[in-house]
């Protein structure tokens, strides 16, 4: 496909979705090749916004763009996507190997050469001959290393993590952030990613979006955000206003 | 989580329970075996016997492979198409067989699929001469699959329902499509309860008495039950009934050991969470469509034939038939009494073996925890039919049966329902105790005090749910009082199989109509009460 060298990764016009009363609208844009975390309180619409990227929801109106291409009408698969939840990305009934493979065809009809590169991107997150173990034998750390791994091999520009931390204890978790920076590093993707901890943004992060009641509340580079004392939400949010309580 | 006149309570209770359950088996057993000892010695196993037990395998294998096979696909499109108008009724009609008696539907089958009915008219209109017979293997396959296939598709639509939502994002975003869905994520997820349900439903099957009396056709279409039941009310060959009973206990003996290691198929539906979406349904609503009408079609055409035969039926003069009345009346008063007793016999059945939650208790208790638990699913082993073929052994020596047959029919229906009402109340109670269990003993809340403030209304839920439904079961069934039925003991079952046999159509009509609505009306409230995944709510 034609990608102009300009064009953002992801622009968003007024995408805007109903749900019932709740109607959220979001307009952004994301250059190519940045680490994007993405903040908010609960139920502010933050999966809702990867959601509309990935297509997995479409918008009632407004326009979303990947690489300068309108995205409507285009199925989850035929966007230029990658998605990883907090959990559950890895078919506890197929091997390490087989999850990995489903990046190269997802009707698992794998080759010779299709068996080496899912090999050598385990050995990329380290977990070179893990290949015929059961995602239920792993720690969740591992699991996400693994669903990592699939990443690696399916090579989509844009990757999406929906708090892919959460669930992990805080060595893992470092462990988990190092590893995506790194493959942030060299494999030039945009990524974002879902986080409730400032922690996070200071170790990945180059851009903050701050997602408050269905909209992009600041969209600022990540050091400018880390100093913000207002809105009040982004200064909660840090942890530097104890006394607020959200309407 | 019991104070210590309350643990001696319940070991009472329990040790009643048992003793009563057993006593009243035990009589039926001994006397069965008495008359075995008294017969004349005959051949063990005559050609008719492997007959019989060879046709109610085989029926009941065929019956299972349909249902089981026919259930994938309707539970793949009520799982794909998570948004069309009427998919909440196709669920709630999914319910109905379960809670409709054996006799009424397959009246309604027949009105559907006789020789009078609208599938043999649109086969003639087809230019097939040929009619499809419903009685025989055809009807006895037609109306198992009525009761199970709705079963084995709800069980398989749980068991879909319950694969984490994520995964359809990620087949999703893969770009995973129909045949790769079905064999990477689809199958492996039936394919786990898949044999629970076959074992669940073959045990239904090969037990099926009603069905088989009513639309089998003569010695070639008969099992095992029903062979028991024409030894004894037609040829009055207890020796012969007896023989019949000890095979069919062995059948079901097996299939339970059988049933045992494969494991039993989970109901719980999806975990809250991250609502499920399907981006595959949107290919294909036009052929799920067709397979949830064809299931519509299906299981919903009996139920219409049996409303609109039993209106034509000239409900007034039924209305004010006294032997209908009489006949209502019997049956209300067994259900009552059956479904009180059946509760009765069930709290002692869940509560019992709670005492035996941590270690550290005597020998006694460990007996009854495990023990009482069989006790519950006793009937299974030994059905009804047998038990009632034992008592009416006993009863024929004290003249007329008729006048103790009500208090033995309440009782074996009380026995029938409660493999199903424990099955209700047991993870109930497990979770009610779990969260009050503490509390109450540490504020001193127990015994009768804690039984009537805490226990019994906070169970109320379970508790209507179980009685309602054991009331509907002894109302509408013919197992029993098959064997006891006769002009000084009716009941509607037995009015409506009556009637069914002398071709009074339309009477029967009338009665299974009113039959079907009482059954209905205890049954739907509850069973349709499923806890739907609704809202958006976000991971």
């Amino acid at each position: 496909m034609p990608e102009p060298v300009s064009a953002p990764a992801i622009r968003l016009a007024a995408a805007t979705l109903h749900f019932g009363k709740t109607r959220l609208s979001f307009d952004c844009t994301v250059p190519q090749g940045a680490a994007v975390a993405v903040a908010g309180p609960s139920g502010a619409g933050k999966s809702t916004l990867f959601n509309v990227i990935a297509g997995f929801e479409t918008p009632a109106e407004g326009k979303v763009e990947l690489f300068g291409q309108d995205m409507a009408g285009r199925d989850p698969s035929e966007r230029p996507v990658s998605v990883i939840f907090q959990e559950n990305n890895l078919f506890a009934h197929l091997s390490v190997a087989d999850n990995v493979g489903l990046g190269i065809d997802p009707a698992l009809r794998l080759d010779a050469a299709a068996r080496k590169r899912t090999a050598t991107a385990l050995a990329r997150v380290g977990f070179a001959g893990y290949e015929s173990r059961r995602p239920g034998s792993l720690s969740g750390g591992e699991r996400q290393r693994v669903a990592l791994a699939r990443i690696l091999v399916r090579n989509r520009p844009i990757l999406l993590l929906d708090e892919p931390f959460a669930a992990l204890d805080p060595a893992t978790r470092a462990d988990m952030a190092a590893l995506l920076g790194q493959l942030h590093a060299e494999n030039a993707v945009t990524m974002l990613f879902i986080t409730h901890q400032p922690e996070d943004i200071r170790r990945l992060a180059s851009r903050v979006l701050f997602i408050e009641a269905g909209e992009i509340r600041t969209d600022d580079p990540a050091e400018r955000f880390l100093d913000r004392e207002e809105p009040p939400a982004v200064a909660r949010f840090l942890g530097r206003d104890p006394a607020y309580v959200p309407s | 989580m019991f104070s210590r006149a309350e643990r001696k309570g319940l070991r009472l209770a329990g040790g009643l329970t048992l003793g009563f359950v057993l006593c009243f088996a035990g009589v039926a057993a001994a006397v069965l075996l008495g008359h075995a000892e008294s017969g004349d010695g005959g051949p063990l196993l005559d050609p008719y016997l492997v007959r019989v037990a060879r046709f109610t395998l085989w029926q009941a294998a065929l019956s299972t492979l349909l249902s089981v096979a026919l259930a994938i696909p309707v539970a793949r499109a009520l799982a794909r198409q998570r948004r069309f108008f009427g998919r909440v009724w196709l669920l709630r009609l999914a319910v109905v067989p379960l809670g409709l008696p054996a006799l009424v539907a397959a009246l309604g089958i027949v009105e559907i699929w006789g020789r009078q009915g609208i599938v043999n008219d649109l086969l003639h209109l087809a230019g097939l001469d040929n009619p499809v017979s419903v009685y025989g293997l055809a009807g006895i396959l037609i109306a198992h699959v009525f009761f199970n296939l709705p079963l084995a598709a709800r069980l398989m639509l749980a068991a879909l329902d319950r694969i984490a939502p994520e995964h359809w994002l990620t087949a999703a975003n893969l770009g995973m499509r129909g045949p790769a869905l079905f064999r990477l994520v689809e199958w492996p997820a039936i394919r786990r309860v898949a044999p629970g349900i076959a074992g669940l439903v073959f045990m239904l099957c090969a037990t099926s008495f009603t069905i088989v009396l009513t639309l089998g056709g003569g010695p070639a279409a008969t099992t095992i039950e029903v062979a028991i039941y024409q030894a004894l009310r037609f040829d009055f060959d207890p020796p012969r009934a007896v023989l019949l009973a000890a095979l069919q206990i062995l059948m079901t003996a097996a299939l339970l050991g059988l049933i045992a290691l494969i494991g039993r198929p989970d109901e719980e539906g999806a975990t809250a969470g991250r609502p499920i979406r399907r981006f595959d349904g949107r290919h294909r609503r036009l052929s799920d469509g067709a397979i949830l009408f064809l299931f519509a079609a299906f299981t919903g055409a009996p139920l219409i034939a049996t409303l609109t035969a039993g209106l034509s039926a000239d409900l007034g003069r039924l209305a004010l038939d006294p032997l209908l009345h009489r006949a209502l009346a019997t049956s209300l008063a067994i259900a009552f009494a059956s479904a009180s007793l059946c509760l009765l016999l069930a709290l002692p059945v869940v509560m019992t073996p709670r005492l035996a939650d941590r270690g550290g208790t005597d020998a006694t208790t460990r007996f009854l925890a495990r023990a009482l638990p069989a006790t519950g699913s006793l009937i299974l082993l030994v059905p009804p039919i047998i038990i009632a073929t034992g008592w009416f052994l006993i009863l024929r020596h004290f003249g007329d049966t008729t006048r103790h047959a009500p208090a033995i029919v309440a009782i074996i229906n009380a026995l029938m329902a409660l493999p199903f009402v424990v099955r209700v109340l047991e993870p109930a109670f497990r979770t009610h105790l779990a969260r009050t269990g503490r509390l109450a003993l540490s504020l001193g809340v127990t015994g009768a005090n804690r039984l009537l403030r805490i226990d019994l209304p906070a169970l109320r839920k379970p508790l209507a749910m179980a009685f309602a439904f054991a009331m509907a079961l002894s109302l509408g069934d013919l197992g029993a009082i098959a064997i006891f039925g006769a002009d000084g003991f009716v009941t509607l079952p037995w009015l409506l199989f009556s009637r069914m046999a002398s071709y009074r159509t339309a009477d029967a009509a009338g009665i299974a109509l009113l039959l079907g609505f009482l059954c209905l009306l205890l049954t739907l409230p509850s069973a349709s009460a499923e806890p739907e995944t609704k809202g958006r709510g976000n991971a």
